[in-house]
């Protein structure tokens, strides 16, 4: 944490820290430390009544969790989101270009922007949607973008979700248990609201049906089921956009069209904003041996009849290995240089990489390109000179398997832990939806903060919290 | 020569199913070597029947049977005329970059045993024609063909180790060591007249064809160790057999199923 920018209090040796934000300050000094936690708590019991819990795999005694809420927002100014969500909506358009491109005419192969090999032979490029049309060219309607932050004006893309982020509700949430809790400090801050998010959701399910359901298209939130992890966000979303939320077992498809089950007979549904992996879309097209799935649903997409939002086959465009080039790719299809950087990546694949890669071990984080849950992976700052030597040996035995990242001081937030109020590093998720006329956002997202000290995995499986995001409609506070 | 094709694939379910889907490639396509004259799918009870296309450019027939459903039969005829050729592939839509059937699938994994295969086979043979003709007659030689169906599904690894090959091992064996070998290589599956099965009118087929820069795809069949010729009809393609089978079901409802093929090339009258 040595060194790290806090968002509140500035660089470390800014004793006033961020005069904009000097209310904030100024009130978590002056807040009873047992008034600070009997509100964190009322947040919590609010959370456990709705049922905004999670299930955690293999833990029998606690087998719905909430994810810890911490009572302390973070803040961005005007400013700083105007140039996030122009850097967001230029990444998430080129994302949209990508995925068009990449299972239809591959324009950025034939002209050698990326490798053909990385993207065609890469498992998340399924070569079952290759030639399909969803409506208006829109592949991914909804992206959750990883974002870290370094110093005030530096922002870092960590990691494309598109294909079926999570954590939307408690964006959404946290605000309205913040507005409850801490209303004062609304009067301090303009806060740009987020309600809208539903709103713009249902709107963006309704305008990616296809042409031929009409004015009034029936959609669907199609959920693996109420073990799932993100269950209650499936429900939470369907409740509040007032659609139905369904099973794979309540869709039937048949000749090519997609119908829901009910009591008084049968729905053509026409836009399903599913929550379940492609594998398990349609055990004819994917996994012959899963046993969710909707039979047919791939030909009724392939067909035109549904939408399916995200599409299937957008994996490909948040792959790690892809995401090395994201910077090229967004240059590619947007005709400019990227707002919004990547964090720094050496492709090991690359003899220059290769060499600045070994040349630095000790420094930084090297991943498998495929690999996932820390598996393959060496985190040079924290592993001994035997660790760092053995590991130089399998990398250079398949350097084209690894990539390598500078390990970042991240951004941290104050945050209510138990010896008191401390910094803790965060991330922010925002969530950025795709309609024909464009990108849409709400002024908001999803804040994680890492509660462990000098922790960097924010993850709520590995005990990570959530935080309110102000975005403000200015520069600072309102008064004082 | 004018081959002609009644195919017919009969279910039995144990219980009355409440629904059957059921996807079938199993419409052939014109090329550089086949024009079909006339084709048709045809089932004995009451379903919804559509056409459509999948990711890999075959034609895909998507069945949808109401219940009670005890069995389906689905009849497959048609007439198809070939020329004689060598194998080499032409006038076929291509979807997907030859690049993509570089890639590794869960039932073509080039195991320690393939590779070393490969290696030994092609290891000295530099033109990538040469290794794959060279792969196709090793395989041929070495795999013991066993007539019939496969007991159950095997990967090409399995199968290489195993011994006593279907046609379908030895085309998934081929694909993995042609892949190993770096040739893009994919699962063709079709008929055959005088395939290795045809004597007991069983003659659905599958075969392989392999990438070769600057010339194309080219067909080879390892389990009689030559090319696809004038009997062969090609119908569809993909990764291994699993993308490329003729007809993958679901059906809603308890029991067991049973299944029963029958497949008649017939050389009709030479044109």
């Amino acid at each position: 944490m040595n060194g790290a920018f806090d968002e509140i209090r500035g660089f470390p040796g800014d004793t006033a820290g961020r005069p904009e934000f000097a209310p904030l300050t100024h009130w978590l000094e002056t807040m009873p430390r047992a008034e600070l936690e009997r509100r964190q708590q009322a947040a919590e019991a609010m959370f456990r009544q709705l049922g905004i819990t999670f299930a955690v795999y293999g833990d029998a005694e606690a087998d719905e969790r909430i994810i810890p809420f911490d009572i302390v927002p973070r803040i961005l100014t005007a400013r700083e989101w105007t140039r996030l969500s122009a850097g967001l909506e230029q990444r998430v358009f080129a994302i949209n270009a990508f995925l068009d491109d990449i299972y239809g005419a591959r324009r950025i192969l034939a002209d050698k922007v990326i490798p053909e090999e990385l993207a065609l032979c890469n498992p998340q490029f399924r070569p079952e949607v290759a030639g399909a049309h969803p409506p208006h060219n829109i592949w991914a309607h909804i992206c959750g973008i990883d974002l870290v932050r370094t110093g005030p004006d530096d922002f870092w893309v960590l990691e494309d979700n598109a294909r079926t982020p999570s954590g939307v509700s408690y964006m959404l949430e946290d605000r309205e248990a913040m507005i409850r809790l801490c209303p004062e400090l609304f009067q301090m801050f303009r806060v740009m609201p987020v309600d809208s998010y539903t709103d713009l959701l249902h709107q963006t399910m309704q305008r990616a049906a296809p042409v031929s359901a009409g004015g009034n298209p029936v959609c669907v939130i199609l959920t693996p089921g109420h073990y799932n992890s993100a269950y209650y966000e499936h429900s939470f979303l369907a409740d509040t956009i007032g659609v139905e939320l369904v099973e794979p077992a309540d869709l039937e498809v048949d000749d090519d069209r997609v119908w829901m089950r009910t009591i008084t007979g049968r729905v053509k549904v026409d836009v399903i904003y599913r929550r379940i992996d492609d594998d398990f879309l349609d055990p004819l097209f994917f996994r012959p041996d899963s046993l969710l799935g909707v039979p047919g649903l791939m030909a009724a997409y392939r067909a035109g009849h549904v939408s399916i939002i995200n599409a299937p086959g957008t994996g490909v465009a948040d792959d790690k290995a892809i995401y090395s080039y994201m910077p090229e790719i967004v240059r590619y299809y947007s005709g400019s240089d990227p707002i919004l950087p990547n964090v720094e990546t050496w492709r090991c694949r690359e003899p220059d990489a290769l060499q600045y890669t070994l040349d630095n071990l000790e420094k930084l984080v090297v991943k498998l390109v495929d690999g996932s849950g820390g598996y393959g992976m060496l985190v040079g700052p924290t592993s001994s000179n035997a660790e760092i030597e053995k590991f130089r040996a399998i990398l250079l035995a398949e350097p084209h398997r690894y990539i390598a990242q500078p390990t970042l001081a991240l951004s941290t937030v104050p945050t209510l832990v138990e010896q008191g109020v401390a910094p803790r590093h965060v991330d922010f998720r925002p969530y950025v939806l795709t309609q024909p006329d464009g990108v849409k956002l709400v002024p908001g997202g999803l804040t994680r903060v890492a509660l462990k000290e000098g922790s960097l995995v924010v993850n709520s499986s590995q005990g990570g919290g959530t935080k309110d995001s102000f975005i403000l409609a200015d520069e600072g506070a309102v008064s004082c | 020569m004018r081959l002609s094709i009644d195919h017919r694939t009969r279910y039995s379910f144990s219980q009355p199913q409440a629904r059957v889907v059921q996807l079938l490639r199993m419409t052939p396509q014109d090329d550089g070597a086949q024009s079909v004259i006339n084709w048709s799918i045809d089932v004995d009870c009451d379903a919804r029947l559509s056409k459509g296309r999948d990711g890999y450019g075959n034609i895909t027939t998507m069945l949808y049977v109401d219940g009670p459903v005890d069995h389906v039969e689905i009849m497959v005829r048609g007439e198809v005329a070939t020329d004689a050729y060598a194998g080499l592939v032409s006038g076929t839509l291509e979807t997907l970059p030859p690049v993509l059937f570089l890639r590794q699938t869960a039932l073509t994994r080039a195991d320690a045993a393939i590779q070393d295969f490969a290696n030994s086979v092609c290891g000295a043979v530099s033109s990538p024609h040469r290794r794959a003709e060279t792969l196709n007659v090793a395989l041929f030689e070495r795999l013991g063909l066993r007539a019939g169906r496969s007991p159950k599904t095997r990967t090409a690894a399995e199968a290489f180790t195993q011994g006593g090959a279907s046609t379908r091992d030895a085309a998934q064996v081929m694909i993995a060591a042609a892949r190993a070998a770096g040739l893009p290589a994919r699962f063709v599956s079709g008929h055959c007249l005088d395939g290795p099965n045809a004597g007991n009118h069983k003659t659905a087929h599958c075969w392989v064809e392999v990438f070769v820069e600057g010339t194309g795809w080219i067909g080879f069949d390892p389990s009689m160790g030559r090319h696809p010729g004038e009997t062969y009809v090609r119908v569809a393609i993909g990764l291994d057999a699993s993308d490329s089978t003729p007809l993958s079901g679901t059906r809603m409802g308890g029991g067991i199923e049973e299944l029963d093929v029958a497949v008649h090339v017939e050389a009709g009258q030479d044109q």
